[in-house]
């Protein structure tokens, strides 16, 4: 079986644009040919910074984005075009889980709500979805009577679990998270990524692990891509591209995170100056020879 | 009500949201609010009678008794007789309802108008919204008054009519705000996530949507109920309508032509209208706090922030450091309900001349407040309750204001964490920066605006003359923290407080940002105070750190002490949450069976 075969999600040659603000501006192209693909089980992660395009590829996944050409398959399917009748049936399959648990949950409705809403809609009885969104609870280790309360009761890594237990609710096979801990500080974070490697092991479900943070993604993923300016610049198992990656970019957002370390993070400036120094040469010669 | 606190739920490694979670908001909720109990009763000895009229009313109010005409009250008729003889208080029973189902009607017109096209105009926008918000503004143009006279011209002189094209003329002020309101909800995140469960779109709309324009709704209705009342009875005093019904407008218009006569019948109508439309006019407040701000704190007794306890403690104490030295603060907001609620307890920090110290904690351990109390710019309600702050041996605590304000920016500068909130997008970067320094170094605008681009050529901005003309939005998130950082520097301080200064810029921009601090700090012997979450970052930059954690600081030390030997439980759980390094995990393998 070649690895086209096996893959669950493929992404093949994606552009988004965005149109442009004015009269007759120029659309705003965010992605410029994306290819990627996510295997059953994989957790693939996807890093950049902040204009990079990574949240775009997760919402064109989700058909949230508007897809200028490329093609997206989900188990052989092409889902670009799917109509909104084939969307709501894809939900079954892709979910989603957003980075900010504050505005992701609905002020209004209390947590068992939230949570039976993706029931519902797939056609479960109220009964069927309460004893379900009981159980849901329990697997994201929050109490049964949790259910009851609204979002405000509970803290920024509490509601990111109510978020993970409704991507969870109709046991979806890939589930898009897009900067699923950036808003929790760190000891919290430790927390929510255990559960999501927990999830994964017991229901094998794919993730799409979008982040800016290279350390978090390193510890998630299987394999990981990193984006910059709409294009995928490296693209490899997850120990390489995070310990040796060999794109000059990669190679600066690696070492430009600062470690806890004094005695390492004065090596680590060293090298990406070192770094800095090769762009810099390069630019220059690059701006030569354009020059003659 | 019973709830369970938010520390019922939280597990022990996860601090609580700090919002206090008040009751949910229900039918009754307005009944709590004195204010809102009151004209709920009024308008109830309003309507009630309006509704059981017969069975109320002394006799029909159409019953004249021309004998009787302008007799005053007596049993049996507590207002007395009009000019034609009939029962006034049966005519004001009777003529609420005319007035209040006159009102009804228009506003039952204008919300089944506005709502749903709202909805859909601000859900699905497009061409739906172009059309709705032209013809919205149309009827807006018109002036109501002219419009209702012209109708009444030409459709005769019917209340209900009348009161159906008026529901029409309002039907704008609940458009606007339904599909302003939808709009906004349209981009929230929740929104999004209902989309990807696969529920469609009128669900969507009724679950999410709805419940958040109801609130803004009915109070719209409660204020345009007073305003539909008010307008209608001013048709009815200048005699556009019928005149066969006894509404309360009809009733004032033929009391004020015998005002000579019988000056009490106006008293009555005036009354009854009176305390019906301030009664609305209330309700719509009292819902709106009930409803709108919820959860929102009201703020304490500003006096508080003068009421400075005496200090206590001699500035030159010994053993303190040169530039910065804290000593026992503690920090405490004032509870909306009263009391009291302290969450810096007692820390101590000293920051030598040259010296960066780290101050290190998660969200809520009480970092920024402490900067902020340095600072002297807590937040409303908050204040130093205990304890000496020194900045170059001058006590701060209960220093006058403008000294407190002279030693802002000379000595002490403040980097914040939002780079482009803090920028105001209405004016240049040489605006921004040539302002304060005039201000505070008395320098003319050629001059200010040389010391602005030198500023701008020390944090290394490539082009400054030109960057000077820029715009806020022009410019890239790490740049305005390199600007700021300039104003930071115009007076050339001695202690920079940066709070989480790099939190908001991607990795890379944080790099070249601590190395601009880096640099500036080793020139100019600038002391730092570094606020952050960020154990890299106080790698990076730090001599000393402290960690804090539920308003105390529970371990200090060099960097290299406490990050290689951490002593405390906490410094160890947090260093132990660091992800740099960790283990990759093991290879993907197909699973075994693949769903499916």
């Amino acid at each position: 079986m070649s690895a086209q075969d096996q893959s669950l999600l493929t992404v093949q040659d994606l552009h988004v644009s965005f149109p442009g603000r004015g009269w007759r501006a120029q659309p705003k192209e965010v992605l410029k040919g994306i290819n990627l693909d996510v295997r059953p089980g994989e957790t693939l992660g996807l890093v950049g910074e902040s204009g990079s395009g990574k949240t775009t590829i997760g919402r064109a996944i989700l058909g949230l984005a508007p897809v200028a050409s490329g093609s997206i398959r989900f188990d052989g399917e092409e889902i670009v075009h799917a109509n909104p009748r084939r969307r709501r049936e894809l939900a079954r399959d892709i979910q989603v889980i957003f980075q900010d648990p504050y505005t992701s949950l609905n002020p209004s409705l209390t947590i068992g709500d939230t949570l039976s809403e993706p029931l519902l809609a797939q056609g479960l009885s109220r009964d069927e979805a309460r004893s379900h969104v009981a159980e849901l609870l329990t697997s994201v280790n929050l109490p049964a009577d949790a259910a009851d309360r609204l979002p405000r009761e509970f803290s920024g890594g509490q509601r990111q679990r109510v978020a993970i237990a409704r991507a969870l609710a109709i046991k979806p096979r890939l589930i898009v998270c897009d900067e699923p801990v950036s808003a929790l500080d760190l000891t919290t974070q430790r927390t929510v990524l255990d559960l999501l490697l927990k999830i994964q092991r017991e229901t094998g479900v794919a993730l799409l692990f979008i982040s800016h943070d290279l350390a978090v993604v390193r510890a998630m993923s299987h394999r990981v891509a990193v984006i910059h300016r709409g294009l995928i610049v490296e693209f490899g198992q997850a120990d390489v591209v995070t310990s040796d990656p060999t794109d000059p970019y990669t190679q600066r957002l690696l070492l430009a995170a600062p470690v806890p370390n004094p005695a390492k993070q004065r090596e680590r400036r060293a090298e990406l100056e070192k770094v800095r120094e090769r762009e810099r040469a390069m630019q220059a010669a690059a701006g030569a020879e354009a020059g003659r | 009500m019973t709830q369970l606190t938010p520390a019922d739920v939280s597990s022990p490694n996860e601090s609580a949201a700090p919002a206090s979670a008040p009751p949910r908001s229900g039918v009754r909720a307005p009944l709590r609010n004195p204010l809102g109990m009151i004209s709920i009763i009024l308008l109830a000895l309003v309507v009630l009678p309006a509704i059981f009229a017969p069975f109320l009313a002394p006799q029909s109010p159409e019953l004249a008794e021309l004998g009787r005409a302008f007799e005053g009250p007596q049993p049996g008729h507590l207002f007395g007789f009009d000019s034609a003889g009939r029962d006034v208080l049966s005519r004001i029973v009777f003529g609420a309802r005319y007035t209040l189902g006159g009102a009804a009607l228009a506003l039952g017109v204008a919300l089944v108008l506005g709502v749903p096209t709202g909805l859909l105009a601000g859900y699905y926008g497009k061409w739906f919204d172009s059309l709705s918000t032209w013809a919205t503004n149309l009827i807006m143009s018109l002036p109501a008054m002219v419009v209702l006279l012209a109708a009444r011209a030409i459709l005769g002189p019917t209340v209900w009519v009348l009161m159906v094209i008026m529901g029409v003329l309002v039907a704008p002020s609940f458009f606007r705000l339904t599909r302003g309101i939808v709009a906004n909800v349209r981009g929230e995140l929740y929104v999004d996530a209902a989309r990807v469960s696969g529920l469609p779109d009128w669900r969507i709309i009724g679950r999410h949507v709805l419940i958040v324009v109801r609130a803004p709704i009915i109070i719209q209705v409660a204020l345009v109920a007073g305003v539909a009342i008010g307008l209608q009875a001013g048709l009815e005093f200048l005699g556009i309508s019928s005149g066969s019904m006894p509404t309360w407008g009809a009733m004032l218009n033929e009391a004020f032509q015998n005002i000579q006569r019988a000056p009490m019948l106006l008293l009555w109508p005036g009354l009854a209208l009176g305390i019906t439309s301030s009664c609305l006019v209330l309700l719509a407040a009292a819902l709106r706090d009930v409803l709108e701000d919820r959860g929102a704190e009201p703020v304490g007794a500003s006096a508080v922030k003068a009421a400075v306890a005496p200090v206590s403690m001699a500035p030159d104490a010994p053993g303190r450091a040169g530039l910065l030295s804290v000593r026992d603060l503690k920090v405490a907001y004032t509870l909306p309900g009263g009391g009291d609620k302290e969450i810096v307890h007692g820390i101590d920090l000293d920051i030598a001349p040259g010296e960066v110290l780290g101050l290190v904690g998660e969200s809520g351990s009480g970092k920024t407040q402490t900067a902020f109390a340095i600072l002297g710019i807590l937040p409303e309600g908050g204040r130093i309750s205990a304890g000496s702050i020194t900045i170059n041996g001058q006590e701060v605590r209960g220093m006058p204001d403008a000294a407190r304000r002279g030693l802002r920016g000379d000595v002490v500068a403040y980097v914040p964490q939002e780079p482009m909130s803090n920028l105001d997008p209405s004016f240049t970067i040489g605006s921004q920066l040539i302002e304060p320094i005039r201000y505070k170094l008395g320098l003319s605008r050629k001059d200010a605006r040389a010391k602005a681009i030198d500023l701008l050529r020390l944090v290394e901005i490539a082009d400054p003359e030109r960057t000077m003309d820029l715009h806020p939005h022009e410019i890239s998130g790490g740049m305005a923290q390199r600007v700021l950082i300039a104003g930071a520097m115009s007076c050339d301080p001695a202690l920079l407080i940066a709070d989480e200064p790099t939190t908001a810029l991607d990795v890379t921009v944080q790099a070249e940002v601590l190395e601009l601090l880096r640099k500036l700090q080793r020139d100019r012997g600038l002391g730092v105070l570094l606020v952050t979450h960020n154990l890299g970052v106080v790698a990076d930059l730090c001599d000393t750190v402290a960690v804090m954690q539920h308003g105390v600081i529970v371990e200090r030390g060099t960097v290299t002490d406490v990050f290689d030997h951490p002593q405390d439980p906490y410094t160890l759980k947090l260093m132990g949450a660091v992800l740099d390094g960790s283990e990759t995990r093991e290879a993907w393998h197909a699973p075994l069976e693949v769903a499916k």
